[in-house]
């Protein structure tokens, strides 16, 4: 690291309806908090695949969070508790690679709530900040190994869900 | 990459040009991004002069992908979609990034909203590259609609439908229509006779020819989108033909069997085991009810068949089926009102003249169990002294936390009639007044001039033990008059509790049958809270009258017409448009282990018994993705969010760190990424 602060990267995956909408709020509702995080929308936060997590830190994000409908208030129901299970699946995994807790986020935030949600991001930046940078990258990098290492995950994961015929 | 990508930035007059250097942004767009061609900055990209520079760059540069850095897509997407559209280029080959709403807006320091703003642009940009050609499917609509529930809201809305030449089927789970509204004596505040409002609308209900109604029935399953459902509807067994029944009303008169009346007359008066809830009850046929029947009870009896004139009654007769088609849906399930028992101290249910709101509506009212005369539960006795207790239930931690919205002018409406025909003192225990509609304030001064107190303070016990003189025999109210910063204990012959309104006890499975959504509290929710409040985010799928939370006749009678309204301009447009936002399973990829199909809260994923893959049903597909993100052997794309255009997208927002410790990140597009 040069001698510059540490300014985290954080992606933030917003489902279109609540979280998505609770950014829109806080922005006409002029309510500033940290730029560390950069947003990208999702249909729901049951899209989010555990890899677009993992791809988003192997590229070099400091951390990412996850943003959903309230429990009970999906637009698609019930599938913001599917990302939950999946969450704690990938908190799990996260613990095993040495990734500290606090970088990975799930975060509910109805479209009312964009003050909720900019204070969520500010304390989210906050802890990411004060753990420092993941430099994931980096560390494959050194070894030179990023691609490999990133297909080789994904190999071993569809080789351990393969369901024999 | 062969992809031709024009990028245009916004000043949004200075909203987002004030916080960014538009004009250094899209400088560096044009020379940094891979794939860019054009990149102009604009002031106002939405207005028509903005979206024709658009439209031109499409037709003179050949540009094959548009971004657009300005709002947040849910403002102005379709307008960008459309300018790409007219220039030729499929609308969803545009990417809109949020400047202003994720970037301008919310950031203080320029520098750092710069880089922000470098990293959206960047991330859209990759994006856009791998965004595909989608078709939105355009599907007819079924012009008949399905209304369920036969209150106010929806006899209004059924009639505003069939009135304007539509077929609609009306389902309501009571053997009468009506609602709690037919239960009602008066409606404040112009005090006119529920009855006589609402019967001429029942049977006109009853009468119309393109209404097909279904009382005593219920919603079984539903299936399908907009434009094109399936309901199954149980018709449940009446035990009555009602072909042959006339309504005479010989086999009531005749049966021996008398029971408590529950539901209509909320327990204060009886009914016969073959009943109609309510004399003008729509429509008029009798219902047997078998928990209480002697002949369902011991198998003798028979009484009603033998004086029937027509033959009309049948013991053996068995649920039926009916399957429909429609086009759209409208639900207007209505309340529950709070169970006063869960507030022991309020002595409901333990003191005998305590009452509850409905209670007393029956009381008032002349059809009701004592024609009209307000007793206590002795059945003789005319109160001297009336106590109210408001927001029984509502604005309570401890049970809602929402105001019910119509108690405290029903409240009023008591405290009058009371007065009016019993002379007793009204005393009316409030936290807030909230009389804040056309003629409620007025009908508020006029209750202070009749004499009715208004005590501010929530009651904290009604009780029958007496501590001072003239206490005797009476139930005394205590509470904190706020007012007077005192308490205060008064005693009375009859409380009225102010039940509130609580969402229907299934409201969770209906929104599930349904697949619309509700909140925490039950109440359906609507597409939007100011702009479509009677939409829900189900395209097709409809809300009125108080399923969507605590209103009075007016507003509900106001959305039942809102909603007939929104499903007319469906039907009369024929067709509707189907968002291509929707996942798709790539056969020889699946293995069929089934795991995504018990995801879909849609039921949109089938499996295909034969070729042993899943199969979804697009027209049901809702796009959440949740079904694209759980499969093992990634055999499942989503449209417009596929993990090659999601990966790109996150390469593309840490352009910095990427490009900034030499690895370029993965090629996207290659084989082994995931689909």
């Amino acid at each position: 690291m040069n001698t510059e602060t540490f300014e985290p990267k954080i992606v933030g995956f917003l489902c279109n309806w609540c979280s998505y909408r609770a950014a829109d709020l806080a922005g006409t509702a002029r309510i500033k908090y940290q730029p560390n995080v950069r947003i990208i929308r999702v249909m729901c936060s049951g899209r989010v695949d555990p890899t677009f997590v993992l791809k988003a830190l192997a590229l070099g994000a400091d951390g990412v969070m996850i943003a959903g409908c309230h429990p009970g208030e999906c637009h698609y129901l019930e599938q913001n508790y599917k990302a939950m299970r999946r969450f704690r699946m990938l908190q799990h995994t996260l613990r095993s690679f040495g990734v500290e807790e606090d970088r990975v986020r799930l975060q509910w935030a109805s479209a009312a709530e964009g003050v909720q949600l900019a204070a969520a991001i500010n304390d989210m930046i906050e802890k990411v900040r004060a753990l420092g940078p993941l430099n994931w990258s980096g560390k494959y990098t050194e070894n030179g190994e990023v691609e490999a290492a990133i297909e080789r995950l994904a190999e071993e994961h569809a080789e351990a869900m393969e369901v024999p015929a | 990459m062969t992809e031709r990508v024009g990028v245009y930035v916004c000043h949004c007059g200075s909203n987002i040009a004030g916080q960014v250097d538009v004009e250094d942004l899209a400088k560096w767009a044009g020379e940094e991004l891979e794939g860019v061609v054009v990149a102009r900055d604009y002031k106002f990209m939405c207005s028509s002069l903005g979206q024709e520079l658009i439209e031109e760059d499409i037709k003179n540069e050949g540009l094959t992908r548009v971004v657009v850095g300005a709002c947040s897509p849910h403002l102005h997407e379709k307008t960008f979609r459309r300018a790409c559209s007219n220039a030729g280029l499929n609308p969803y080959l545009c990417q809109m990034a949020s400047l202003r709403e994720q970037v301008s807006w919310v950031t203080t320091d320029k520098d750092l909203a710069n880089t922000k703003a470098r990293a959206l642009i960047s991330g859209a940009v990759h994006r856009v590259q791998l965004q595909e050609e989608l078709e939105a499917t355009e599907v007819p609509v079924n012009p008949n609609t399905l209304v369920v529930g036969a209150g106010i809201a929806g006899i209004q809305a059924s009639l505003e439908l069939a009135d304007a030449g539509y077929q609609v089927y009306l389902v309501e789970r009571e053997p009468s229509i009506g609602g709690h509204m037919a239960q009602f004596d008066k409606t404040f505040p112009t005090l006119d006779c529920a009855a006589c409002i609402l019967t001429p609308r029942m049977s006109d209900v009853g009468q119309h020819p393109n209404i097909n109604l279904l009382s005593y029935s219920e919603v079984e399953e539903v299936s399908g989108y907009v434009g094109n459902f399936h309901a199954r509807l149980r018709k449940k067994a009446r035990y009555i033909n009602e072909e042959d029944c006339t309504g005479c009303g010989i086999c009531i008169e005749k049966c021996p069997k008398k029971v408590i009346d529950d539901i209509f007359e909320a327990g204060m008066g009886y009914r016969k085991a073959v009943y109609r809830p309510f004399p003008q009850a729509v429509p008029k046929f009798p219902v047997i009810d078998t928990e209480n029947c002697i002949y369902f009870e011991r198998g003798t009896c028979k009484a009603c068949e033998k004086f029937c004139p027509t033959d009309a009654i049948d013991f053996e007769q068995k649920d039926t089926f009916l399957d429909i088609d429609v086009g759209n849906i409208i639900l207007a399930t209505g309340y529950d009102l709070f169970d006063a028992r869960k507030i022991p101290q309020y002595g409901y249910g333990r003191l005998a003249n305590v009452f509850t709101n409905l209670e007393f509506e029956r009381l008032c009212n002349a059809a009701g169990p004592t024609e009209g005369k307000i007793v206590m539960r002795d059945g003789v006795t005319q109160p001297e002294s009336v106590a109210i207790v408001h927001c029984v239930g509502s604005r309570d931690v401890r049970f809602n936390t929402h105001c019910s919205a119509v108690c405290c002018m029903a409240a009023m409406k008591f405290g009058h009639l009371v007065m009016e025909k019993t002379g007793a003192e009204v005393y009316s225990f409030y936290i807030d007044l909230r009389p804040n509609q056309k003629g409620y304030e007025e009908f508020y001064n006029r209750l202070l001039e009749e004499g009715m107190h208004f005590i501010r303070g929530r009651v904290a016990e009604v009780t029958d033990a007496a501590r001072q003189p003239g206490e005797e025999g009476k139930l005394i109210v205590q509470a904190e008059d706020t007012l007077l910063g005192m308490q205060r204990r008064i005693p009375v012959d009859m409380v009225i509790l102010m039940s509130g309104l609580e969402s229907r006890s299934d409201a969770h499975d209906v929104a599930v049958k349904f697949g619309i959504s509700c909140s925490m509290a039950g109440w359906f929710t609507e597409r939007h809270p100011k702009l479509a409040p009677v939409a829900t985010m189900t395209d097709g799928i409809f809300i009125a009258g108080t399923c969507q939370g605590p209103k009075d006749i007016p507003a509900s009678v106001s959305q039942g017409a809102a909603a007939s309204a929104s499903v007319q301009a469906m039907i009369t447009c024929g067709t509707v448009e189907i968002e291509p936002i929707v996942a798709t399973i790539h056969e020889e990829n699946c293995s069929g282990c089934r795991i995504c199909n018990n995801l879909c809260p849609f039921n949109a994923i089938d499996f295909n018994e034969e070729k042993m893959v899943s199969v979804i049903n697009q027209a049901l597909c809702k796009g959440c993705g949740t079904c694209v993100a759980a499969c093992p052997a990634q055999a499942i794309s989503g449209a417009h969010f596929s993990n090659e255009q999601i990966f790109s997208e996150i390469e593309g927002l840490l352009f910095d760190v990427v490009s900034g410790n030499g690895s370029k990140a993965a090629e996207p597009a290659k084989d082994s990424v995931p689909a």
